[in-house]
Protein backbone atom coordinates (compact mmCIF):
# COMPACT_ATOMS: atom_id res chain seq x y z
CA UNK A 1 0.00 0.00 0.00
CA UNK A 2 2.86 2.60 1.23
CA UNK A 3 4.79 1.26 -2.14
CA UNK A 4 1.76 2.11 -4.24
CA UNK A 5 1.31 5.79 -2.75
CA UNK A 6 5.21 6.30 -3.31
CA UNK A 7 4.53 4.99 -7.27
CA UNK A 8 1.24 8.06 -7.18
CA UNK A 9 3.51 10.42 -5.92
CA UNK A 10 6.39 9.95 -8.29
CA UNK A 11 3.48 10.20 -10.96
CA UNK A 12 1.95 13.46 -9.44
CA UNK A 13 6.16 14.42 -9.82
CA UNK A 14 6.18 13.43 -13.65
CA UNK A 15 2.85 15.43 -13.93
CA UNK A 16 4.43 18.56 -12.42
CA UNK A 17 7.46 18.51 -14.49
CA UNK A 18 5.65 18.00 -17.69
CA UNK A 19 3.46 20.78 -17.11
CA UNK A 20 6.59 22.64 -16.13
CA UNK A 21 8.10 21.93 -19.61
CA UNK A 22 5.58 22.10 -21.85
CA UNK A 23 2.96 24.90 -20.63
CA UNK A 24 2.80 27.86 -22.53
CA UNK A 25 6.12 26.36 -24.91
CA UNK A 26 6.54 28.59 -27.76
CA UNK A 27 9.19 28.88 -30.57
CA UNK A 28 12.28 28.78 -29.99
CA UNK A 29 11.22 25.20 -27.92
CA UNK A 30 14.84 24.04 -28.41
CA UNK A 31 16.27 27.18 -26.51
CA UNK A 32 13.28 27.62 -23.78
CA UNK A 33 13.32 23.81 -23.10
CA UNK A 34 16.90 23.70 -22.11
CA UNK A 35 16.29 27.25 -20.21
CA UNK A 36 13.37 25.55 -18.44
CA UNK A 37 15.35 22.15 -18.11
CA UNK A 38 18.05 24.21 -15.66
CA UNK A 39 15.76 25.74 -13.87
CA UNK A 40 13.95 22.33 -13.53
CA UNK A 41 17.16 20.43 -12.11
CA UNK A 42 17.36 22.96 -9.71
CA UNK A 43 14.39 22.67 -8.16
CA UNK A 44 13.97 19.16 -8.13
CA UNK A 45 17.97 18.80 -6.24
CA UNK A 46 16.94 21.47 -4.20
CA UNK A 47 13.67 19.56 -2.90
CA UNK A 48 14.36 16.49 -3.09
CA UNK A 49 17.59 17.54 -0.91
CA UNK A 50 15.55 19.26 1.50
CA UNK A 51 12.61 16.74 1.64
CA UNK A 52 15.00 14.02 2.56
CA UNK A 53 17.42 15.59 4.52
CA UNK A 54 15.10 16.84 6.91
CA UNK A 55 13.39 13.39 7.10
CA UNK A 56 16.53 12.36 8.49
CA UNK A 57 17.60 15.00 10.81
CA UNK A 58 14.27 14.49 12.19
CA UNK A 59 14.78 11.07 12.78
CA UNK A 60 17.95 11.39 14.51
CA UNK A 61 16.93 14.28 16.59
CA UNK A 62 13.86 12.07 17.70
CA UNK A 63 11.20 15.03 16.84
CA UNK A 64 9.09 15.97 14.02
CA UNK A 65 8.98 19.57 14.23
CA UNK A 66 12.44 20.13 13.64
CA UNK A 67 14.10 21.17 10.37
CA UNK A 68 18.27 21.12 9.33
CA UNK A 69 16.86 24.92 8.57
CA UNK A 70 16.82 25.43 12.31
CA UNK A 71 20.34 24.98 13.25
CA UNK A 72 21.11 28.38 11.44
CA UNK A 73 21.77 27.10 8.37
CA UNK A 74 20.12 30.05 6.50
CA UNK A 75 21.40 32.74 8.84
CA UNK A 76 25.43 30.94 8.16
CA UNK A 77 24.58 31.60 4.28
CA UNK A 78 23.35 35.18 5.15
CA UNK A 79 25.91 36.12 7.13
CA UNK A 80 29.09 34.47 4.18
CA UNK A 81 26.87 36.82 1.54
CA UNK A 82 27.51 39.64 3.26
CA UNK A 83 30.67 38.88 4.84
CA UNK A 84 32.07 38.63 1.27
CA UNK A 85 29.80 41.92 0.42
CA UNK A 86 31.40 43.73 2.89
CA UNK A 87 35.09 42.97 1.90
CA UNK A 88 34.56 42.78 -2.17
CA UNK A 89 32.35 45.77 -2.59
CA UNK A 90 29.12 45.22 -5.03
CA UNK A 91 31.31 45.55 -7.72
CA UNK A 92 33.57 42.74 -6.34
CA UNK A 93 31.19 40.37 -5.07
CA UNK A 94 29.86 40.26 -8.81
CA UNK A 95 32.91 39.63 -10.39
CA UNK A 96 33.68 36.89 -8.39
CA UNK A 97 33.98 34.05 -10.77
CA UNK A 98 31.07 31.44 -9.44
CA UNK A 99 32.58 28.19 -9.14
CA UNK A 100 34.78 29.06 -6.81
CA UNK A 101 32.05 31.02 -4.81
CA UNK A 102 29.52 28.39 -4.86
CA UNK A 103 32.25 26.13 -3.55
CA UNK A 104 33.60 27.91 -1.46
CA UNK A 105 30.04 28.87 0.20
CA UNK A 106 29.31 25.28 0.21
CA UNK A 107 32.39 24.19 1.59
CA UNK A 108 31.98 26.63 4.04
CA UNK A 109 28.35 25.16 5.24
CA UNK A 110 29.45 21.73 5.44
CA UNK A 111 32.48 22.57 7.42
CA UNK A 112 30.28 24.73 9.86
CA UNK A 113 27.83 21.97 10.07
CA UNK A 114 30.26 19.45 10.88
CA UNK A 115 32.23 21.78 13.16
CA UNK A 116 28.41 22.18 15.19
CA UNK A 117 28.20 18.42 15.30
CA UNK A 118 31.57 17.63 16.13
CA UNK A 119 31.71 20.09 19.17
CA UNK A 120 28.78 18.59 20.25
CA UNK A 121 29.42 15.17 19.68
CA UNK A 122 32.97 15.54 22.04
CA UNK A 123 30.27 16.30 24.84
CA UNK A 124 28.21 13.39 24.68
CA UNK A 125 26.70 11.60 21.58
CA UNK A 126 23.40 11.58 23.32
CA UNK A 127 22.41 14.98 23.87
CA UNK A 128 21.55 15.99 20.23
CA UNK A 129 18.90 18.52 21.94
CA UNK A 130 22.23 20.33 22.86
CA UNK A 131 23.72 20.31 19.46
CA UNK A 132 19.93 21.84 18.13
CA UNK A 133 20.31 24.43 21.04
CA UNK A 134 23.57 25.38 19.99
CA UNK A 135 22.74 25.78 16.19
CA UNK A 136 20.15 27.98 17.02
CA UNK A 137 22.30 30.40 19.54
CA UNK A 138 24.51 30.13 16.83
CA UNK A 139 22.44 31.35 13.97
CA UNK A 140 20.90 34.22 16.23
CA UNK A 141 24.55 35.17 17.12
CA UNK A 142 25.53 35.04 13.20
CA UNK A 143 22.15 36.71 12.07
CA UNK A 144 23.00 39.73 14.42
CA UNK A 145 26.57 39.63 12.83
CA UNK A 146 24.99 39.90 9.85
CA UNK A 147 22.66 42.66 10.80
CA UNK A 148 25.74 44.69 11.73
CA UNK A 149 27.72 43.87 8.90
CA UNK A 150 25.02 44.70 6.67
CA UNK A 151 24.98 48.85 8.28
CA UNK A 152 28.01 49.14 7.27
CA UNK A 153 26.73 48.26 3.35
CA UNK A 154 26.05 51.51 0.96
CA UNK A 155 22.37 51.21 -0.45
CA UNK A 156 23.79 49.38 -3.65
CA UNK A 157 25.67 46.26 -1.97
CA UNK A 158 22.64 46.07 0.07
CA UNK A 159 20.07 45.79 -2.51
CA UNK A 160 22.85 42.96 -4.14
CA UNK A 161 22.90 41.17 -0.48
CA UNK A 162 18.78 41.20 -0.88
CA UNK A 163 18.75 39.66 -3.84
CA UNK A 164 21.41 36.66 -3.27
CA UNK A 165 19.35 36.22 0.23
CA UNK A 166 16.37 34.88 -0.96
CA UNK A 167 16.69 31.31 -3.34
CA UNK A 168 16.25 31.97 -6.26
CA UNK A 169 16.21 28.85 -9.19
CA UNK A 170 15.99 30.76 -12.27
CA UNK A 171 20.00 32.37 -12.30
CA UNK A 172 21.82 28.91 -11.39
CA UNK A 173 24.94 28.38 -13.69
CA UNK A 174 24.82 25.38 -15.50
CA UNK A 175 28.61 23.96 -14.09
CA UNK A 176 27.32 24.54 -10.88
CA UNK A 177 24.18 22.34 -11.40
CA UNK A 178 26.49 19.51 -12.62
CA UNK A 179 28.70 19.07 -9.44
CA UNK A 180 25.44 20.03 -7.25
CA UNK A 181 23.61 17.86 -9.17
CA UNK A 182 26.51 14.52 -8.61
CA UNK A 183 27.08 15.07 -4.90
CA UNK A 184 23.13 15.45 -3.98
CA UNK A 185 22.84 12.66 -5.85
CA UNK A 186 25.45 10.76 -4.01
CA UNK A 187 24.50 12.06 -0.76
CA UNK A 188 20.69 10.89 -1.06
CA UNK A 189 21.86 7.62 -2.20
CA UNK A 190 24.10 7.02 0.77
CA UNK A 191 21.04 8.61 2.89
CA UNK A 192 18.62 5.90 1.26
CA UNK A 193 21.41 2.60 2.01
CA UNK A 194 20.84 4.00 5.81
CA UNK A 195 17.16 3.63 5.96
CA UNK A 196 17.23 0.33 7.83
CA UNK A 197 19.72 1.67 10.18
CA UNK A 198 17.57 4.93 10.29
CA UNK A 199 14.45 2.19 11.00
CA UNK A 200 15.55 1.20 14.46
CA UNK A 201 17.13 4.32 15.59
CA UNK A 202 13.27 5.37 16.19
CA UNK A 203 13.31 2.59 19.05
CA UNK A 204 15.55 5.73 20.68
CA UNK A 205 19.61 5.35 21.55
CA UNK A 206 19.27 2.82 24.51
CA UNK A 207 16.88 0.59 22.36
CA UNK A 208 18.53 0.57 19.01
CA UNK A 209 22.35 0.22 21.04
CA UNK A 210 20.74 -2.82 22.71
CA UNK A 211 19.76 -4.53 19.17
CA UNK A 212 23.45 -3.77 18.10
CA UNK A 213 23.53 -0.68 16.15
CA UNK A 214 26.13 2.01 16.27
CA UNK A 215 23.72 4.67 16.98
CA UNK A 216 26.50 7.12 17.76
CA UNK A 217 28.26 6.46 14.10
CA UNK A 218 25.06 6.73 12.82
CA UNK A 219 23.81 9.73 14.01
CA UNK A 220 27.49 11.14 13.04
CA UNK A 221 27.13 9.48 9.65
CA UNK A 222 23.42 10.97 9.33
CA UNK A 223 24.15 14.16 10.30
CA UNK A 224 26.93 14.78 7.69
CA UNK A 225 24.53 13.58 4.84
CA UNK A 226 21.80 16.28 6.33
CA UNK A 227 24.94 18.96 6.22
CA UNK A 228 25.88 17.98 3.01
CA UNK A 229 22.20 18.03 1.35
CA UNK A 230 21.58 21.04 2.62
CA UNK A 231 24.45 23.09 2.39
CA UNK A 232 25.15 22.31 -1.19
CA UNK A 233 21.29 23.18 -2.06
CA UNK A 234 21.58 26.34 0.13
CA UNK A 235 24.39 27.11 -2.04
CA UNK A 236 23.01 26.46 -5.19
CA UNK A 237 20.20 28.50 -4.90
CA UNK A 238 19.32 30.18 -1.53
CA UNK A 239 18.40 28.93 1.85
CA UNK A 240 14.92 27.51 2.03
CA UNK A 241 14.46 26.56 5.84
CA UNK A 242 10.81 25.31 6.03
CA UNK A 243 10.64 23.92 2.56
CA UNK A 244 11.75 20.37 4.20
CA UNK A 245 9.55 20.49 6.91
CA UNK A 246 6.96 20.73 4.44
CA UNK A 247 8.05 17.93 2.53
CA UNK A 248 8.89 15.80 5.26
CA UNK A 249 5.50 16.42 7.43
CA UNK A 250 3.13 15.71 4.05
CA UNK A 251 5.47 12.67 3.02
CA UNK A 252 4.45 11.40 6.80
CA UNK A 253 0.65 12.12 6.24
CA UNK A 254 0.92 10.48 2.78
CA UNK A 255 2.07 7.46 3.70
CA UNK A 256 0.90 5.20 6.23
CA UNK A 257 4.34 3.71 7.22
CA UNK A 258 7.41 5.02 9.16
CA UNK A 259 10.04 2.96 7.06
CA UNK A 260 12.69 4.99 6.03
CA UNK A 261 13.60 3.23 2.57
CA UNK A 262 9.82 5.04 1.61
CA UNK A 263 9.51 8.05 3.91
CA UNK A 264 12.73 9.70 2.50
CA UNK A 265 12.35 8.99 -1.52
CA UNK A 266 8.39 9.95 -0.42
CA UNK A 267 9.77 12.99 1.11
CA UNK A 268 12.42 14.11 -1.89
CA UNK A 269 9.19 13.56 -4.25
CA UNK A 270 7.13 16.05 -2.59
CA UNK A 271 9.70 18.65 -2.19
CA UNK A 272 10.60 18.29 -5.75
CA UNK A 273 6.90 18.13 -6.38
CA UNK A 274 5.96 21.36 -4.12
CA UNK A 275 9.03 23.61 -6.22
CA UNK A 276 8.29 22.83 -9.62
CA UNK A 277 4.41 23.30 -9.35
CA UNK A 278 4.92 26.35 -7.00
CA UNK A 279 7.10 27.92 -9.79
CA UNK A 280 4.71 27.07 -12.41
CA UNK A 281 1.85 28.51 -11.04
CA UNK A 282 4.06 31.35 -9.65
CA UNK A 283 6.41 31.92 -12.72
CA UNK A 284 4.48 30.75 -15.37
CA UNK A 285 0.80 31.13 -14.20
CA UNK A 286 0.35 33.80 -12.10
CA UNK A 287 4.33 35.78 -13.77
CA UNK A 288 5.18 36.28 -10.42
CA UNK A 289 9.45 36.16 -10.44
CA UNK A 290 11.36 35.13 -7.45
CA UNK A 291 8.24 34.57 -5.39
CA UNK A 292 8.52 30.82 -5.20
CA UNK A 293 11.27 31.13 -2.21
CA UNK A 294 9.19 33.82 -0.12
CA UNK A 295 5.73 31.57 -0.61
CA UNK A 296 7.45 28.14 0.50
CA UNK A 297 9.11 29.76 3.62
CA UNK A 298 5.14 31.48 4.65
CA UNK A 299 3.45 27.91 4.00
CA UNK A 300 6.40 26.06 5.88
CA UNK A 301 6.10 28.75 8.39
CA UNK A 302 2.15 28.25 9.08
CA UNK A 303 2.85 24.59 9.05
CA UNK A 304 5.68 24.76 11.59
CA UNK A 305 3.06 26.76 13.80
CA UNK A 306 -0.03 24.57 13.21
CA UNK A 307 2.56 21.42 14.27
CA UNK A 308 3.24 23.03 17.13
CA UNK A 309 0.35 24.19 18.44
CA UNK A 310 -1.96 21.01 17.62
CA UNK A 311 0.17 19.05 19.80
CA UNK A 312 2.95 18.33 21.89
CA UNK A 313 6.46 17.54 20.68
CA UNK A 314 6.82 13.96 20.06
CA UNK B 1 26.95 -17.76 33.52
CA UNK B 2 26.95 -14.34 33.99
CA UNK B 3 29.93 -13.58 36.16
CA UNK B 4 30.70 -10.02 37.58
CA UNK B 5 33.90 -9.86 39.00
CA UNK B 6 34.81 -5.99 41.33
CA UNK B 7 31.87 -4.31 38.89
CA UNK B 8 32.36 -0.47 39.74
CA UNK B 9 30.68 1.99 38.04
CA UNK B 10 30.54 5.94 38.97
CA UNK B 11 28.78 8.64 37.73
CA UNK B 12 30.24 12.24 38.94
CA UNK B 13 32.06 10.96 40.91
CA UNK B 14 29.84 8.82 42.73
CA UNK B 15 29.66 4.84 42.59
CA UNK B 16 25.94 3.83 41.23
CA UNK B 17 27.89 0.29 41.38
CA UNK B 18 30.48 -0.58 44.17
CA UNK B 19 32.78 -3.53 43.83
CA UNK B 20 29.96 -6.26 42.66
CA UNK B 21 31.50 -9.31 42.45
CA UNK B 22 28.89 -12.50 42.18
CA UNK B 23 28.06 -15.17 39.71
CA UNK B 24 24.30 -15.55 38.06
CA UNK B 25 23.94 -19.42 36.88
CA UNK B 26 23.00 -20.12 33.35
CA UNK B 27 18.81 -21.27 32.92
CA UNK B 28 15.88 -19.51 35.27
CA UNK B 29 14.44 -17.11 36.26
CA UNK B 30 16.93 -14.43 38.20
CA UNK B 31 15.25 -11.16 40.09
CA UNK B 32 17.20 -8.40 40.82
CA UNK B 33 15.57 -6.45 43.98
CA UNK B 34 16.18 -3.72 45.57
CA UNK B 35 14.80 -0.29 46.91
CA UNK B 36 15.10 2.40 44.65
CA UNK B 37 18.28 4.14 43.84
CA UNK B 38 19.40 0.52 44.64
CA UNK B 39 21.43 0.56 41.29
CA UNK B 40 19.38 -2.55 39.71
CA UNK B 41 18.41 -0.77 35.93
CA UNK B 42 21.97 0.35 36.17
CA UNK B 43 23.76 -3.16 36.57
CA UNK B 44 21.22 -4.71 34.16
CA UNK B 45 22.80 -1.59 31.59
CA UNK B 46 26.26 -2.99 32.46
CA UNK B 47 25.52 -6.61 32.20
CA UNK B 48 23.89 -5.54 28.61
CA UNK B 49 27.65 -3.74 27.63
CA UNK B 50 26.03 -0.19 27.02
CA UNK B 51 27.75 1.02 30.36
CA UNK B 52 31.17 1.24 30.84
CA UNK B 53 32.85 0.35 34.23
CA UNK B 54 35.19 2.22 36.22
CA UNK B 55 36.85 -0.85 36.55
CA UNK B 56 35.76 -4.88 37.18
CA UNK B 57 34.85 -7.42 34.48
CA UNK B 58 31.26 -8.62 33.10
CA UNK B 59 31.52 -12.42 31.09
CA UNK B 60 28.53 -13.60 29.73
CA UNK B 61 29.71 -17.39 28.42
CA UNK B 62 32.67 -16.70 29.50
CA UNK B 63 33.44 -13.57 27.23
CA UNK B 64 33.85 -10.22 28.39
CA UNK B 65 31.06 -8.30 27.17
CA UNK B 66 32.53 -5.27 26.51
CA UNK B 67 34.77 -6.54 24.11
CA UNK B 68 32.47 -8.32 22.22
CA UNK B 69 30.98 -6.63 18.98
CA UNK B 70 27.89 -4.69 19.18
CA UNK B 71 25.82 -7.38 17.12
CA UNK B 72 27.41 -10.03 18.28
CA UNK B 73 26.51 -8.82 22.11
CA UNK B 74 22.59 -8.73 20.51
CA UNK B 75 22.39 -12.08 20.01
CA UNK B 76 23.67 -12.98 23.20
CA UNK B 77 21.44 -10.92 25.29
CA UNK B 78 18.21 -9.21 24.70
CA UNK B 79 17.38 -6.42 26.99
CA UNK B 80 14.16 -4.40 27.92
CA UNK B 81 14.72 -1.04 29.25
CA UNK B 82 12.29 0.55 31.55
CA UNK B 83 10.87 3.66 29.37
CA UNK B 84 11.03 2.05 25.58
CA UNK B 85 9.47 5.70 24.56
CA UNK B 86 7.31 7.07 21.81
CA UNK B 87 7.30 4.37 18.98
CA UNK B 88 5.76 6.87 16.42
CA UNK B 89 3.66 4.64 13.60
CA UNK B 90 5.32 1.55 14.32
CA UNK B 91 2.56 -1.28 14.10
CA UNK B 92 3.14 -4.35 16.68
CA UNK B 93 4.16 -6.96 13.99
CA UNK B 94 6.95 -4.16 13.08
CA UNK B 95 8.11 -3.60 16.21
CA UNK B 96 8.29 -7.25 17.24
CA UNK B 97 10.07 -7.36 14.21
CA UNK B 98 12.89 -5.53 15.34
CA UNK B 99 13.90 -7.94 17.75
CA UNK B 100 15.37 -9.80 14.52
CA UNK B 101 17.22 -6.72 13.67
CA UNK B 102 20.45 -8.20 14.99
CA UNK B 103 20.26 -11.59 13.22
CA UNK B 104 19.39 -10.18 9.41
CA UNK B 105 20.38 -6.38 9.56
CA UNK B 106 17.69 -4.92 7.81
CA UNK B 107 17.18 -8.03 5.53
CA UNK B 108 14.95 -10.31 7.23
CA UNK B 109 14.27 -14.25 5.80
CA UNK B 110 11.29 -16.59 6.00
CA UNK B 111 12.83 -17.56 9.10
CA UNK B 112 12.95 -14.35 10.54
CA UNK B 113 9.35 -13.93 9.70
CA UNK B 114 8.82 -17.19 11.04
CA UNK B 115 9.87 -16.36 14.59
CA UNK B 116 8.01 -12.99 14.81
CA UNK B 117 4.79 -14.38 14.18
CA UNK B 118 5.84 -17.36 17.12
CA UNK B 119 6.63 -14.17 19.18
CA UNK B 120 3.15 -12.63 18.25
CA UNK B 121 0.76 -15.58 19.33
CA UNK B 122 3.28 -16.43 22.35
CA UNK B 123 2.39 -13.25 23.82
CA UNK B 124 -1.23 -12.90 22.76
CA UNK B 125 -0.68 -9.92 20.45
CA UNK B 126 -2.46 -11.64 17.23
CA UNK B 127 -5.39 -9.58 17.73
CA UNK B 128 -3.75 -6.11 17.62
CA UNK B 129 -1.04 -7.51 15.43
CA UNK B 130 -1.46 -4.83 13.25
CA UNK B 131 -2.30 -1.92 15.74
CA UNK B 132 -0.38 1.51 15.64
CA UNK B 133 1.83 0.91 19.22
CA UNK B 134 0.79 4.32 20.24
CA UNK B 135 -2.49 3.22 20.35
CA UNK B 136 -1.85 0.53 22.70
CA UNK B 137 -2.76 0.57 26.43
CA UNK B 138 0.64 0.56 28.66
CA UNK B 139 0.33 -3.64 29.52
CA UNK B 140 -0.68 -4.00 26.17
CA UNK B 141 2.69 -2.12 25.22
CA UNK B 142 4.79 -3.89 27.83
CA UNK B 143 3.70 -6.80 26.45
CA UNK B 144 4.37 -6.10 22.64
CA UNK B 145 8.21 -4.97 23.78
CA UNK B 146 8.59 -8.65 25.76
CA UNK B 147 7.59 -10.62 22.73
CA UNK B 148 10.16 -8.07 20.86
CA UNK B 149 13.12 -9.13 23.27
CA UNK B 150 11.66 -13.12 22.84
CA UNK B 151 11.86 -12.74 18.92
CA UNK B 152 15.55 -11.47 19.32
CA UNK B 153 16.43 -15.22 20.30
CA UNK B 154 18.99 -14.82 22.52
CA UNK B 155 20.19 -17.31 25.50
CA UNK B 156 19.90 -14.52 27.82
CA UNK B 157 16.81 -11.73 28.38
CA UNK B 158 17.42 -8.84 30.78
CA UNK B 159 13.89 -6.93 31.70
CA UNK B 160 13.81 -3.98 33.23
CA UNK B 161 10.78 -4.00 35.59
CA UNK B 162 8.44 -5.66 32.51
CA UNK B 163 5.90 -5.75 34.95
CA UNK B 164 5.54 -2.43 35.59
CA UNK B 165 2.36 -1.42 33.79
CA UNK B 166 0.41 -4.88 34.17
CA UNK B 167 -2.77 -5.72 35.65
CA UNK B 168 -2.57 -9.33 37.42
CA UNK B 169 -3.85 -10.75 34.97
CA UNK B 170 -1.00 -9.89 32.52
CA UNK B 171 1.85 -9.98 35.44
CA UNK B 172 0.43 -14.03 35.96
CA UNK B 173 0.30 -13.90 31.72
CA UNK B 174 3.73 -12.79 31.22
CA UNK B 175 5.65 -14.88 33.98
CA UNK B 176 4.30 -18.15 33.35
CA UNK B 177 5.27 -17.25 29.76
CA UNK B 178 8.80 -16.17 30.92
CA UNK B 179 8.67 -19.15 33.13
CA UNK B 180 7.84 -21.44 30.14
CA UNK B 181 11.12 -19.92 28.12
CA UNK B 182 13.66 -20.60 31.41
CA UNK B 183 12.19 -23.77 33.17
CA UNK B 184 14.18 -23.72 36.65
CA UNK B 185 17.71 -25.52 36.06
CA UNK B 186 17.43 -29.08 35.12
CA UNK B 187 13.19 -28.96 33.76
CA UNK B 188 13.32 -28.44 29.87
CA UNK B 189 11.72 -25.36 28.61
CA UNK B 190 8.34 -25.25 26.74
CA UNK B 191 9.52 -23.87 23.19
CA UNK B 192 8.63 -24.44 20.11
CA UNK B 193 10.29 -26.07 17.63
CA UNK B 194 12.14 -23.37 15.80
CA UNK B 195 13.69 -22.02 19.06
CA UNK B 196 15.14 -24.86 21.40
CA UNK B 197 17.63 -22.97 23.52
CA UNK B 198 16.85 -22.87 27.20
CA UNK B 199 16.45 -18.77 27.86
CA UNK B 200 17.96 -17.59 30.79
CA UNK B 201 15.82 -14.85 32.29
CA UNK B 202 17.22 -11.63 34.39
CA UNK B 203 14.86 -9.27 36.05
CA UNK B 204 14.51 -6.33 37.99
CA UNK B 205 11.38 -6.57 39.93
CA UNK B 206 9.56 -4.36 42.28
CA UNK B 207 6.81 -6.73 42.78
CA UNK B 208 7.86 -8.76 45.12
CA UNK B 209 4.77 -11.06 45.49
CA UNK B 210 5.53 -12.15 41.64
CA UNK B 211 9.68 -11.99 42.75
CA UNK B 212 9.12 -14.52 45.02
CA UNK B 213 6.59 -16.86 43.15
CA UNK B 214 8.80 -17.22 40.14
CA UNK B 215 12.52 -16.60 40.91
CA UNK B 216 15.11 -19.39 41.31
CA UNK B 217 17.68 -16.80 42.45
CA UNK B 218 17.96 -13.72 43.74
CA UNK B 219 20.30 -10.51 43.79
CA UNK B 220 19.34 -8.63 46.76
CA UNK B 221 20.86 -4.62 45.82
CA UNK B 222 21.01 -1.53 48.10
CA UNK B 223 22.88 1.13 47.18
CA UNK B 224 24.97 -0.39 44.67
CA UNK B 225 26.42 -2.69 46.74
CA UNK B 226 25.31 -6.29 47.04
CA UNK B 227 23.39 -7.50 49.82
CA UNK B 228 22.93 -11.14 49.10
CA UNK B 229 22.37 -12.98 46.41
CA UNK B 230 21.64 -17.25 45.80
CA UNK B 231 18.79 -19.52 45.27
CA UNK B 232 15.38 -18.61 46.35
CA UNK B 233 15.00 -20.67 49.62
CA UNK B 234 18.27 -20.37 51.15
CA UNK B 235 18.56 -16.28 50.72
CA UNK B 236 15.43 -14.65 51.02
CA UNK B 237 14.01 -14.28 54.60
CA UNK B 238 12.20 -11.82 56.31
CA UNK B 239 15.13 -10.33 58.12
CA UNK B 240 17.05 -10.04 55.00
CA UNK B 241 14.05 -7.94 52.84
CA UNK B 242 13.73 -5.85 56.19
CA UNK B 243 17.06 -4.84 56.25
CA UNK B 244 17.03 -4.73 52.13
CA UNK B 245 14.10 -2.10 52.25
CA UNK B 246 14.47 -0.21 55.65
CA UNK B 247 11.10 -1.21 56.53
CA UNK B 248 9.90 -4.69 59.11
CA UNK B 249 8.46 -7.22 56.07
CA UNK B 250 7.48 -11.07 56.71
CA UNK B 251 6.84 -14.23 54.87
CA UNK B 252 4.13 -15.81 55.43
CA UNK B 253 3.20 -19.68 54.39
CA UNK B 254 -0.13 -19.62 52.28
CA UNK B 255 -0.91 -22.90 50.61
CA UNK B 256 2.24 -24.18 48.16
CA UNK B 257 3.88 -20.64 48.45
CA UNK B 258 4.18 -17.47 50.65
CA UNK B 259 3.04 -14.08 50.95
CA UNK B 260 5.71 -11.31 51.34
CA UNK B 261 3.98 -8.77 53.97
CA UNK B 262 4.40 -5.58 56.16
CA UNK B 263 5.51 -6.61 59.88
Amino acid sequence: MAERRLIWLAGGLGLAVALFLLWNLRAPMGFILSLRAGTLAALVLVGAASGAATVIFQTLVANRLLTPGIVGFDALFVFLQTALLASLGAAGFAALPTMPRFALEAGCLIAAAMALFGLVFRKGADDIIRMVLTGVILGVLLRGLAGFAQRLLDPSEFAVLQQASIASFNAVPRDHLGIAALALSVALLAAWRLSPRLDVALLGRTKARSLGLDHDRLVLTGLGLVAALVAVSTALVGPVTFLGLLAASLARAALPDSRHALLIPAAAVIGATILVLGQTVFERILGLQSALGMVVEFLGGLLFLALVLRRPAP
Amino acid sequence: MIEIDHLTLTRDGLAILDDISLQIPRGGITAIIGPNGAGKSTLLHCLAGLLTPASGQVRVLGRDIHRIAARDRARLLALLTQSPGAMPRLSVRDLVGFGRWPHHRGRPGPEDHAIVAQAIERFDLGAMAARDVETLSGGQKQRAFVAMAYAQTTPWMLLDEPLSALDPKYTRDIMDRLRDLAPPPGRRPVEPATVEETRSVLLVLHDLQSAWRYADWFVCLKDGRVLSHGPRDTTITADLLSELYDTPLRLERAGDTSVILPA
